[in-house]
């Protein structure tokens, strides 16, 4: 008991320590640059003088790439786990099922490699003209797309879990109404176990929003204020990433921007969080 | 407790055109033939088995089960526990289909046409023959979605309303659940969640409902008013009912089959029907000494 305890203690301790060592930073940051500027300033270029801090550029940048990935990872995810759940035979679900864990193991410098050496290539070969000018070497929409391939199992491992516990005698209670396969998956066992796909979707997006090897690799880390999935883009966390290196002084306005951005990360993850408890109050069927 | 209840279609709906032997009309009742084999094409019949073996895994659970469902009667299977009852109802509706490791054997008549002949689609089926379970089942939904979900995806053009209305009429709940339509099923009490499973049962009017031990779950009070419900709806119903409780077989059954395990000649053990009687019959003079040491031997 009282380790139990102490574990969840110092989960508690590390997330409060985080929120504190942003903090302090960020408040430094905003002293010096206005947060008007901050929010609508247009350009993305902290380290350049003169330097200009329109945070929005690397915003939209991360909402750019993570569009493109939920597009791809929450439909597939979904389907992926009705299949297994409902579907599949116990054969396959045991074969799928730790090929799944195994997805989500690999590095995701291996997927950001895939994105740009295999993904883009085939989409710059093929693209149909009538879209407009192809993407170039590094986009957002091959980053986006290759995203959404990686986090496809997260999704899908996390909704199948969620779609398993629903307990058989809802699907047997269904079935022996005339239920078809199809209705029995869609209007009982989808909607039973919503709140655990929704914590699926959530999770998914945020490793979509947190993600940063594969849109530094993929992306081409230039600020652009842009939803075009042709374009390159910088995101928030390949700023951070490409920005932290050891040569920047303690207390430079580059190091401060460097919280700032962190703390707003912070609360997109937070904001995602509270989001989705909503929606869990507002739409679960709990069942037992 | 009928009023307000709608009369439930006897004649076959044109989409299963039965070989042969048509279902009775509201003819008059004839007695119980008692015995399996003496009914050949009685039109009383609604559902036979003939020979019908089910496997799980290869196993044999069940052996060279025959046995005839009479309309408008209330049929117990009784047995003990690990016997094969409800292996057997499961096959009235082809449920044991949803059980990978499990293979029937032998062929199930509904109206004289087989059930489990090629071409036959148990979703089909399973709008015709109607089942409540053990433990009572319903969605996390509202009362009213509850009742009013096999109509809806059996896209049955009905009003649905009144067949809201008229189900939780006939499975006595309507009093208790009108003014909370809305409300979430499963903030219902255990009994009235089991009335709601047989008003959603009810609801696409089916031909024949199964029902495997609705009560086993249930207090005493709630079970007496699962049992009355059960006899009325006899009128209108064919019900096959799944029972641990002897004397519950005596309270409501008409007919009652007496299951047990026999060592089959490979040392399986496998769930036969021993004795299938008028129940007075059955429980005051059963044929078979086996019947006669499990009525007694419970009862007494
Ligand atoms: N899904 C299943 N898989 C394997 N064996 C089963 C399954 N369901 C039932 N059985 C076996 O079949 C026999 C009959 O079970 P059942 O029909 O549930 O009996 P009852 O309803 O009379 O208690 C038992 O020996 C049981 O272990
Ligand atoms: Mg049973």
């Amino acid at each position: 008991m009282a380790s139990l305890f102490a574990c969840a203690l110092v989960s508690l301790l590390v997330t409060v320590g985080i929120v504190l060592a942003l903090a302090g930073p960020t408040i430094e940051f905003f002293r010096e640059v206005s947060p008007l500027d901050f929010f609508s300033a247009q350009e993305w270029a902290p380290t350049f003088s003169p330097a200009s801090f329109g945070v929005l550029s690397i915003v939209v940048g991360t909402l750019n790439v993570t569009f493109w990935a939920i597009l791809i990872a929450l439909p597939m995810g979904l389907c992926a786990a009705i299949y297994l759940s409902e579907y599949a035979s116990r054969r396959t679900r045991k074969v799928v099922k730790p090929v799944l864990e195994v997805l989500e193991g690999i590095p995701t410098v291996a997927y950001g490699f895939f994105a740009l050496t295999f993904i883009t290539p085939l989409i710059r070969d093929n693209w149909p003209g009538f879209l407009g000018d192809a993407p170039g070497i590094f986009s957002a929409g091959a980053a986006g797309l290759v995203l959404g391939i990686m986090i496809i199992p997260t999704v899908a491992s996390i909704s199948e879990d969620a779609m398993t516990a629903v307990p058989s005698g809802l699907r047997e209670g269904a079935y022996a109404l005339g239920a078809t396969r199809r209705v029995v998956a869609t209007r009982v066992v989808v909607p039973a176990a919503l709140s655990g796909i929704i914590a699926s979707f959530v999770l998914g997006i945020s490793r979509a929003i947190g993600e940063t090897m594969v849109v530094l690799i993929a992306a081409g880390n230039t600020p652009n204020l842009t939803f075009s999935p042709v374009q390159s883009i910088q995101t928030m966390t390949a700023f951070i990433a490409t920005t932290a290196t050891g040569d920047i002084g303690v207390g430079t306005i580059t190091y401060k921007t460097i919280f700032a951005v962190g703390a707003l990360l912070f609360v997109f993850t937070l904001g995602m969080n509270l989001i989705s408890s909503w929606l869990v109050r507002r739409f679960r069927e709990v069942y037992e | 407790m009928s009023d307000g209840s709608m009369e439930v279609p006897v004649s076959e709906p044109a989409a299963r055109p039965s070989a042969g032997v048509q279902p009775a009309g509201a003819g008059p009742r004839q007695e119980a033939t008692g015995r399996a084999a003496g009914a050949a094409r009685d039109t009383d019949v609604v559902m036979r088995t003939e020979d019908v073996t089910v496997t799980y895994d290869g196993i044999p659970a069940l052996r060279d089960i025959t046995i005839d469902i009479h309309r408008n009667r209330i049929t117990a299977f009784i047995g003990a526990s690990g016997c094969g009852k409800s292996t057997l109802l499961r096959c009235f509706n082809r449920m044991n289909d949803l059980i990978p490791t499990a293979e029937v054997r032998g062929s199930v008549l509904y109206h004289g046409e087989d059930l489990y002949q090629p071409g036959v689609d148990p979703v089909e089926v399973r709008r015709h023959i109607g089942m409540v379970f053990q433990k009572p089942n319903p969605f996390p939904k509202s009362i009213y979605d509850n009742v009013a979900f096999g109509p809806k995806v059996l896209h049955m053009k009905v009003d649905m309303d009144e067949v809201v209305e008229r189900s939780l009429r006939q499975a006595a709940l309507w009093d208790e659940a009108k003014d909370r339509l809305k409300d979430n099923a499963l903030g219902l009490s255990g009994g009235q969640q089991q009335r709601l499973c047989i008003a959603r049962a009810l609801a696409t009017s089916p031909d024949v409902l199964l029902m495997d031990e609705p009560c086993s779950a249930l207090d005493p009070i709630a079970t007496g008013r699962i049992e009355d419900l059960m006899v009325a709806l006899r009128e209108q119903y064919t019900i096959v009912i799944v029972t641990h409780n002897m004397q519950q077989a005596t309270r409501v059954s008409d007919m009652t089959a007496f299951i047990t395990v026999e060592l089959d000649e490979h040392d399986n053990r496998t769930g036969t029907i021993i004795e299938y009687e008028e129940t007075g019959r059955l429980f005051s003079q059963p044929a078979d000494p086996r019947t006669e040491e499990y009525v007694t031997g419970r009862i007494g």
